[in-house]
């Protein structure tokens, strides 16, 4: 536990050392929103109703962005062959990867969608289920991610490639985060939609540290 | 399955039954289309457009099995370092992608008649557009890298991990209600077509059990006669270089 919190304070002191990296990822994610507007009308009605939908699909075009860099800078040094070595198993290894992507993009972006909102004309009733639909679904971004990172580490044109792979892998993860909000929306109860998408994340919990470190191996092997 | 680790036996067993294979396959459809096109009835609702079922569901089928295999050997490639698996997964998934592509198209052309729009976002079709991005991420992962083991093996992760979509496909038009039909075939209370459509269907099912059968071992014969190859032109490229170096 001590090895995984100090790769995670590792991790988290490099990414915020380039302060940057989380302040591009929220820029594109509002200035990709804000394209919205001028593509469709800004007829305020129009917006309302497609502002949640923008945010949450913006959510997860933002979070790839950072990813292609998760594996490849402790890669390129060898530091991932340092950390194969350590006490830590390198299922904890991918699981420290995917906090600090989470903290490093999901934690800025949810900070940010209530912004993307405004600027959206997002109906005021409607931000309490966004930003708890958010809290569940960037954590299974950041998981499916970073098995998309793990899988492409060293690839030609990897980012592109993860992309390709992750991108598809992000529709159930959506549909649900939009059920819920959909829910509230029409007056129903979003608790079916939430509870699937937290089993979910727990199912990704589970399986893609694994599927992580079987596929790191292959790269140190 | 480990008699056929050596692919030297591999290669002569496959050598021997292939033109069967071949044969079989093309008898296959030719009673299987003649069944389909001619033989059998058209709807009492659908006319004639009922035919594209023939193609359209052995294919949906193929495209979830050769997906099933894909996993499996994945699995083993992984876990026992099986050293076919790795070549029947890279044979398989092209193969596996065609006949989703083959469903996809299939069924958005009796879509159009039928439903009246080429393509809906319900779930089963969804979960279907899922599991060609699935084998378009395989191939691509395959081939990603300078090192072929090291794309075999993150492809093999990849291949596992998206078994999760096949239960979500088989069930999705019982979890959700759906615009595409639930199913009629494999089902719980036994089939609900009529016989004289059901023979031609698995007629037709079975002649693409045999072509994919036949495709993958003609695949997997190429992806080893292409390895065998590479290793005697990087064993000849040696001689030379020994040679070279005791001449000097």
């Amino acid at each position: 536990m001590r090895a995984f919190r100090a790769l995670l304070k590792r991790d988290l002191g490099l990414g915020l050392r380039q302060g940057i990296d989380a302040l591009v990822v929220v820029l594109f994610f509002l200035a990709a929103g804000a394209l919205f507007p001028f593509a469709l009308g800004p007829e305020p009605a129009l917006l309302a109703r497609i502002a949640a939908g923008i945010v949450m699909t913006m959510a997860a075009l933002a979070s790839l962005l950072s990813l292609d860099r998760l594996f490849t800078a402790d890669y390129e040094d060898g530091s991932l062959d340092g950390l194969a070595l350590s006490p830590l198993s390198l299922e904890l290894v991918a699981l420290a990867k995917v906090a600090t992507h989470w903290l490093m993009t999901g934690l800025p972006l949810l900070a940010a969608a209530p912004v993307l909102g405004l600027l959206l004309n997002l109906a005021p009733g409607g931000y309490p289920i966004l930003l708890l639909a958010l809290v569940l679904v960037t954590p299974a971004l950041s998981l499916l991610g970073g098995l998309g990172a793990a899988l492409t580490l060293g690839a030609r044109r990897g980012g592109l490639l993860l992309a390709f792979l992750i991108l598809p892998l992000f529709i159930p993860i959506l549909i649900l985060g939009m059920g819920a909000v959909a829910a509230v929306a029409e007056g129903r109860s979003a608790l079916g939609a939430l509870e699937l998408l937290v089993a979910l994340d727990l199912g990704l919990l589970a399986l893609v540290p694994w599927a992580m470190a079987t596929a790191l191996r292959q790269v140190l092997r | 399955m480990h008699r056929f680790a050596n692919p030297g036996r591999f290669l002569r067993l496959a050598n021997r039954i292939q033109p069967w294979l071949k044969a079989l396959t093309v008898l296959g459809f030719i009673i299987g289309l003649y069944l389909a096109l001619w033989g059998s009835p058209p709807d009492y609702q659908q006319g004639e457009t009922v035919r594209i079922m023939y193609v359209h569901v052995p294919a949906a089928w193929m495209a979830l099995f050769a997906y099933l295999l894909v996993g499996l050997a994945s699995a083993s490639s992984l876990i026992w370092r099986h050293p076919l698996a790795d070549v029947a997964a890279e044979a398989m998934s092209p193969v596996g992608a065609a006949f989703t592509l083959i469903a996809l198209i299939t069924g958005s052309l009796w879509g159009k008649p039928m439903w009246g729009t080429y393509w809906v976002w319900d779930a089963r079709l969804t979960s279907f557009l899922l599991l060609f991005f699935l084998y378009l991420g395989h191939m691509a992962l395959l081939g990603a890298f300078d090192d072929r083991a090291r794309g075999q093996r993150s492809a093999a992760v990849l291949a596992i991990v998206g078994l999760v979509n096949l239960p979500v496909i088989k069930f999705s038009v019982d979890w959700w209600n759906t615009l595409h039909q639930p199913a009629s075939i494999v089902r719980m209370g036994g089939i609900s077509i009529d016989s004289s459509m059901q023979w031609p269907l698995f007629a037709m099912a079975i002649t693409f059990h045999l072509f994919m059968l036949a495709a993958v071992i003609e695949r997997m014969r190429t992806l080893l006669l292409e390895a065998r190859l590479r290793n005697q032109r990087l064993a000849a490229f040696e001689r030379v270089g020994t040679q070279a170096r005791a001449s000097e």
